[in-house]
Parts: C-alpha cells; sequence; structure tokens
C-alpha cells in the first residue's frame, strides 16, 4: 500500500466513527520501489491530497524527516519539493502491517501490500 | 493497434483455472466493457483522468486495460470484496507493467469521503444475474454474480455514491443485463442530473448485454 492510497482510506464505515481520518499506521515490513519520476502526474496528484494527513503518515513510517509540514508554495516548479513527495507517495509501499482506527482503535490488517477493510459479520450494521 | 484494428487486451497468461475457482474468470460481460473503454478511448483521454476507480475488479483485466490506453498518468485504484480477486488483481497489474492500487473492501465504504467529487472514471461490472436473495453478501465466487433481486441488490447499493465520488466531468461505465431494468436505474441516478448514453449492447447466450455510461448533466457537482 502507497501512502497515496493511504491518503484516500478513512473508516468512517464503521459504526460509531464520525471521520475516521487519517488511519494511523503500524508497519512492520516497508520497501520501497523504484518508480518513474513524473512531476506532472505528482501535481496533479498533491492537489488531491490531505498533505497533513500525509504528513502524520510519514511520521507513522519514520520517514517524515526532510518533509514540509504544510504545502510548499508554487510546488509545481519546485522539483526538490516534487521528488520528496514522489518517493513517498509513490515509491515507498507498506507490505505488512496494521491501519488503525483513530475512534476506536479497530485494526484493519495490511497484508502482501493490501489493506483489508472488511468488516466481520458482527460489526456490519446493516444501515451503513 | 493488431492487425484486426483492435487494441492490445491485457496479458492475463499468469492466471490458470485453478484461479477460476476463486475468482470471476473474465467473460463476454468483461470483454464487453473493455470494447466499450476501447470505443471511448479519444473521449477518455480527452478527459485526461487523475483518478480512476474499479469497483469489484475480479481479476483486474478492465482497469489494466483503461490504464494501458489512457495517455497519461492517473491513479489506478481497484477494490472487491474477494480476497483472492485483490490479491490476482495486483498481479495481473504487474503482468502487465501497471500500477494499480487494490483495496479489499465492500464497494467504496473506506473511500467515500476522499473521493468526494475526485472520480474521473469509475467502472462497474456487478454481479448481475438474478438470484434470491439470500445469495447475496457472500465474499467468495458467488459474489461475481449472484445479484438478488432484479439482479440489483449489489448495484443499488452502489447507485447513491456515485453522485458523491464522480468528479465534475467524471463518467461512470455500468455493465448490465436486460433484467436489471436499466429505466429504473437512469430514475435512481435522476434524469436531470445523469445523461446515460448506451455504449454497447451484445447478446450471448441467454444475455442481453449493455454498457451504460452515466455523466452529469451539468458540471456544478459543488466541488
Ligand atoms: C461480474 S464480476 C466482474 C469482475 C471483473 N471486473 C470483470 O469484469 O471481469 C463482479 C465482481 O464484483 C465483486 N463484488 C461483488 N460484490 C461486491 C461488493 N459488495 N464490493 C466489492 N466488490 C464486489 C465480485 O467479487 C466480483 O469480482
Amino acid at each position: 500500500m502507497k501512502l497515496l492510497t493511504h491518503n484516500m482510506l478513512s473508516s468512517n464505515f464503521v459504526k460509531g466513527v464520525t471521520k475516521g481520518f487519517p488511519l494511523k499506521i503500524m508497519a512492520s515490513k516497508i520497501e520501497e520501489k523504484e518508480v518513474d519520476f513524473n512531476p506532472e502526474f505528482i501535481s496533479r496528484m498533491i492537489a488531491k491530497l490531505d498533505w497533513p494527513a500525509l504528513y502524520t503518515a510519514a511520521g507513522d513510517i519514520k520517514k517524515a524527516e526532510g518533509l514540509p509540514e504544510t504545502i510548499t508554495e508554487n510546488y509545481e516548479s519546485n522539483e526538490d519539493f516534487l521528488k520528496i513527495a514522489h518517493n513517498l507517495l509513490l515509491q515507498v509501499e507498506i507490505i505488512e502491517g496494521d491501519l488503525i482506527c483513530p475512534e476506536t482503535g479497530r485494526k484493519f490488517p495490511i497484508t502482501n501490500g493490501i489493506p483489508n477493510m472488511l468488516l466481520h459479520e458482527d460489526e456490519v450494521t446493516g444501515d451503513k | 493497434m493488431t492487425e484486426s484494428g483492435h487494441l492490445p487486451t491485457p496479458d492475463i497468461s499468469h492466471l490458470s483455472s485453478s484461479d477460476y475457482l476463486k475468482i470471476y474468470e473474465p467473460a463476454e460481460d468483461s470483454f464487453l466493457l473493455i470494447d466499450a473503454l476501447e470505443k471511448d478511448v479519444n473521449f477518455l483521454n480527452q478527459l485526461r483522468p487523475t483518478v480512476c476507480l474499479e469497483v469489484g475488479c475480479g481479476s483486474g483485466l478492465c482497469l489494466t486495460f483503461l490504464a494501458q490506453i489512457l495517455q497519461t498518468k492517473a491513479l489506478f485504484i481497484a477494490t472487491d470484496i474477494n480476497p483472492s480477486a485483490v490479491d490476482i488483481c495486483q498481479k495481473t497489474a504487474q503482468q502487465n507493467n501497471i500500477s494499480i492500487q487494490p483495496i479489499l473492501t465492500d464497494l467504496v465504504s473506506c473511500l467515500g469521503d476522499r473521493l468526494e467529487h475526485q472520480v474521473d472514471v469509475l467502472l462497474f461490472n456487478p454481479p448481475y444475474v438474478v438470484t434470491s436473495s439470500s445469495e447475496v453478501g457472500s465474499h467468495g465466487i458467488e459474489a461475481s454474480w449472484a445479484g438478488g433481486v432484479k439482479g440489483r441488490e449489489v448495484t443499488d447499493r452502489l447507485l447513491p455514491y456515485i453522485d458523491k465520488v464522480l468528479s465534475k466531468t467524471g463518467v461512470f461505465y455500468l455493465v448490465i443485463v436486460k433484467e436489471n431494468l436499466p429505466d429504473e436505474i437512469k430514475d435512481i441516478l435522476g434524469r436531470d442530473k445523469f445523461h446515460c448514453d448506451v455504449i454497447i449492447t451484445r447478446k450471448s447466450g441467454p444475455e442481453h448485454l449493455s454498457i451504460l455510461r452515466f455523466q452529469r448533466r451539468h458540471s456544478d457537482c459543488n466541488s
């Protein structure tokens, strides 16, 4: 699971959870895979991100070093910034670990790089 | 283009009959969706999609095809309720040198909030076969086809999300059979809100399949 994907996930489908975002990451296995740098795509993606959530997520996996806490102005033309974002969003892969609901502590396992966001039968209320 | 004039379809030679005991084997409906995307290739490229999402990805064939025909880079997210499907979807993407982000989830339940008005292309080839309601809701191979009443029980649960997740120019491709009563689907999505085109229709054995494409009439989704 890439941090880009993590930025899109919330646990507010769990009964009683209002926001469920961002999910806390507890990673036991992380890999970095080389991905072609495409500044135009990264810029389009950054516009859709929740940056504070990315910053928190990077901290969860001890990769916040060098990452600005807020989005840099005119980032589209700031190659250094785009490269940091590219690495964090697209190259870092969480292979094993858990995503944790910030409100209930419910754990969602990541196995073989894929987050399991399914609820158990006894957790399904039927109205969500 | 290949000699037949078609864009090449993804390589699925890594899949074998033992995989198809666990997940949906690409069939006439999957290929009809691919044909619809191929027919729309210029239209889709003009949209310059940033976020593409396939619900119920199964083998991942359709989303991989979409990724292959788009000229600009995009984020491809695939969901399925079947654990084997998301695993295999990931392999299909790798086999074709495409990057897809698979998520094991019910429809779009863990994505709905953050993807509000963000999805540029949404694909859904649902379990559309008319069955009894009790057959709906498994996480195994039965979830590939069992559609319950009118074959619409799963589709109808996704429809309320369409207005929420589609971007201003976003498009929603939906596979249906005649028994799904497409006129009702158009009513549910709102005829004044969404324009519907039938991209392709094909008869395959007893199934009368169509690919519907929905797009906002007005690009005022308040995003
Ligand atoms: C007809 S198959 C289509 C598979 C693939 N997209 C294709 O075209 O070959 C329907 C798929 O939807 C999945 N599915 C069924 N119910 C679902 C749900 N509630 N949430 C997510 N996926 C679901 C099934 O597991 C299956 O993979």
